[in-house]
């Protein structure tokens, strides 16, 4: 069960069990983006504030399991108060090293390289994408 | 009576340790259903229906035999058994084709327990013709009850569409009273057998049921495969669904006519490989006995309910299930969550909602773990999920949960 401890250890828990920005806004300069996984249940919406290039907010919201709701907290503390390009960047990037790909790797993905332990339950690469795939999208 | 051991012949058991409790989505394939497909595809790999040649009339006869026997399988005859995809594809079709008897005066009863496969289609049908769609109020339990079913039962019901046994709960539909009941209002009835036809005897002719469907992936059988039944009258009053080769008697410029069921239903090349794979399958179950089959879960089932009886911080959802599906979860931890550990002891089980969004609302979860038993699990098994079980329930709580 070694491995499975290595996952769970302080980064996802903590960030499950105290999630950062969690909650959404009623306002306009937010763009939402929804995702459901519905062949497990998990359903998480991001909501993302730009202003003059820079992320300045990064809200969540949802429900699944504990990998899934923390990437979601990790992604708004990784990605908030960077410019746009820097957080498309880091989002593309932090999705090719959990598909095992080649990825830029002078990145710091701060308490996100928690996901790469990931890989090794390929089962559960889609909890940890989703809330990066939906963020993607609200800069679109 | 001894407890069956049947892992031998099953050689998935050979790729390493394993211990399968997902039966209820897709059970295990046996090395004589897995030959007798091999031996279709080395000695008569060649359409049915179409070939005057020696090889092409023999593997229409495999086929067509292998339809006598899943007929006899349920008691039904051989004109009654029309081969679809599945069981989801099979109870399409039955809304499908009974549709245009339904109008906006009509009432469809559904029931909470169905799966996707059984509510969808009615549903459908419900919003495009208008019709009412009308759930059986269920048990607190999440049961289904004649008793209930006569509330909903009425002079406008044409259609009832229930499921022999909950794919989440475990729970057997009273059959035979509700059958007779919609007879007697003159409605007919559609049921969704995926659960039941695997596990025990089923009699369509004794049930008097009108349609009923299953596949052949949950009970040894191949996937691609699935059975409808249909009364002979009904299906002779039905149009068909699909048009093109096999199901036709003679086309012309503006018009065709049909063959007789089941061939009118069942258009192009079917899944000749599978059909024959699937009555092999019932050839094993029967080798076995269906009562022994349905005694083991049973034996299976108890004797794992009385050791989760024991442990704390595990929910289970259907302790009074009457087949081998426990519903369960470890309190505070994701089922997905779950799932993992016990996969790391080879341990497979299923998490999530399985195809019935409107239990887990029942239930009021997010979805939840389900442990399914077949004749190819042992004490042992349960012995071992039992175990992980505990383990998993400390494990997270250890870590924080
Ligand atoms: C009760 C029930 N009905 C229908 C189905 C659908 O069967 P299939 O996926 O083989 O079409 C299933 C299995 O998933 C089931 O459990």
């Amino acid at each position: 069960m070694k491995k499975l401890e290595q996952l769970y250890r302080q980064i996802i828990m903590d960030h499950y069990k105290n999630p950062r920005n969690k909650g959404l806004k009623d306002d306009e300069d937010y763009q939402s983006e929804h995702i459901k996984n519905p062949s497990c249940g998990d359903d998480i919406t991001i909501q993302t504030k730009v202003e003059d290039g820079i992320v300045t907010d990064i809200r969540h919201e949802g429900s699944g399991c504990s990998i899934c709701c923390s990437s979601a907290s990790v992604l708004s503390e990784l990605l908030k108060g960077k410019t746009v390009e820097e957080a498309e960047h880091i989002a593309e990037n932090y999705l090719l090293m959990l598909m095992d790909k080649d990825y830029d790797e002078s990145i710091d993905f701060e308490d996100a390289v928690a996901y790469q332990g990931v890989k090794q339950f390929p089962a559960r690469i889609k909890c940890a994408t989703i809330a990066f795939k939906a963020f993607q999208n609200t800069l679109k | 009576m001894k407890p069956l051991n049947l892992k031998k012949d099953f050689p998935v058991f050979n790729e390493g340790p394993l211990v399968y409790l997902d039966t209820a989505a897709s059970s295990l394939t046996p090395t004589r259903v897995i030959e007798a497909m091999d031996t279709y595809y080395k000695t008569m790999p060649v359409n049915v229906h179409r070939g005057v040649y020696q090889m092409s009339y023999n593997a229409t006869r495999k086929y067509e035999d292998a339809r006598e026997n899943i007929a006899n399988f349920i008691n039904a005859d051989f004109e009654e058994i029309v081969f679809t995809r599945g069981a989801s594809s099979a109870l399409n079709m039955i809304a499908r084709i009974y549709e245009p008897f339904i109008d906006e005066t009509d009432e469809i009863i559904v029931s909470e327990i169905e799966h996707h496969s059984h509510l969808l289609p009615w549903q459908q049908v419900a919003r495009r013709t208008g019709a009412k769609l009308v759930y059986v109020p269920l048990t607190k339990a999440g049961r289904i009850t004649v008793d209930n079913f006569k509330k909903v039962l009425n002079e406008n019901t044409k259609i009832v569409a229930l499921t022999a046994v909950s794919n989440v709960l475990g729970y057997k539909t009273p059959l035979e009273e509700i059958i007779d009941l919609t007879h007697q209002s003159g409605a007919i009835i559609s049921i969704d057998a995926a659960q039941g036809v695997p596990h025990e005897v089923v009699d369509v002719k004794k049930l008097d049921c009108d349609f009923l469907a299953f596949s052949g992936h949950k009970m040894l059988g191949p996937t691609g495969v699935g059975v409808l039944y249909g009364k002979k009258a009904l299906l002779d009053t039905l149009e068909p669904l699909e048009y093109g080769g096999d199901m036709v008697d003679y086309a012309y410029k503006e018009n065709a006519t049909w063959k007789d069921a089941p061939y009118k239903f069942e258009t192009g090349t079917p899944p000749i490989a599978e059909v024959i794979g699937l009555s092999e399958a019932i050839n094993y179950l029967r080798s076995i006995g269906m009562d022994r089959v349905k005694a083991h879960e049973s034996m299976l089932q108890t004797y794992a309910l009385e050791a989760l009886d024991k442990l704390e911080g595990v929910t289970i959802y259907n302790p009074t299930s009457e087949t081998g599906i426990i519903a369960f979860n470890i309190d505070d931890v994701h089922p997905h969550d779950a799932v993992t550990f016990f996969d790391e002891d080879h341990i497979a089980l299923r998490a999530g909602h399985h195809c019935a969004q409107l239990v887990m609302a029942f239930l009021n979860v997010p979805a939840t773990l389900r442990a399914s038993f077949y004749i190819y699990n042992t004490k042992d098994d349960v012995d071992a999920f039992v175990k992980s079980l505990k383990e998993a329930r400390n494990f997270f709580t250890s870590v924080g949960f």
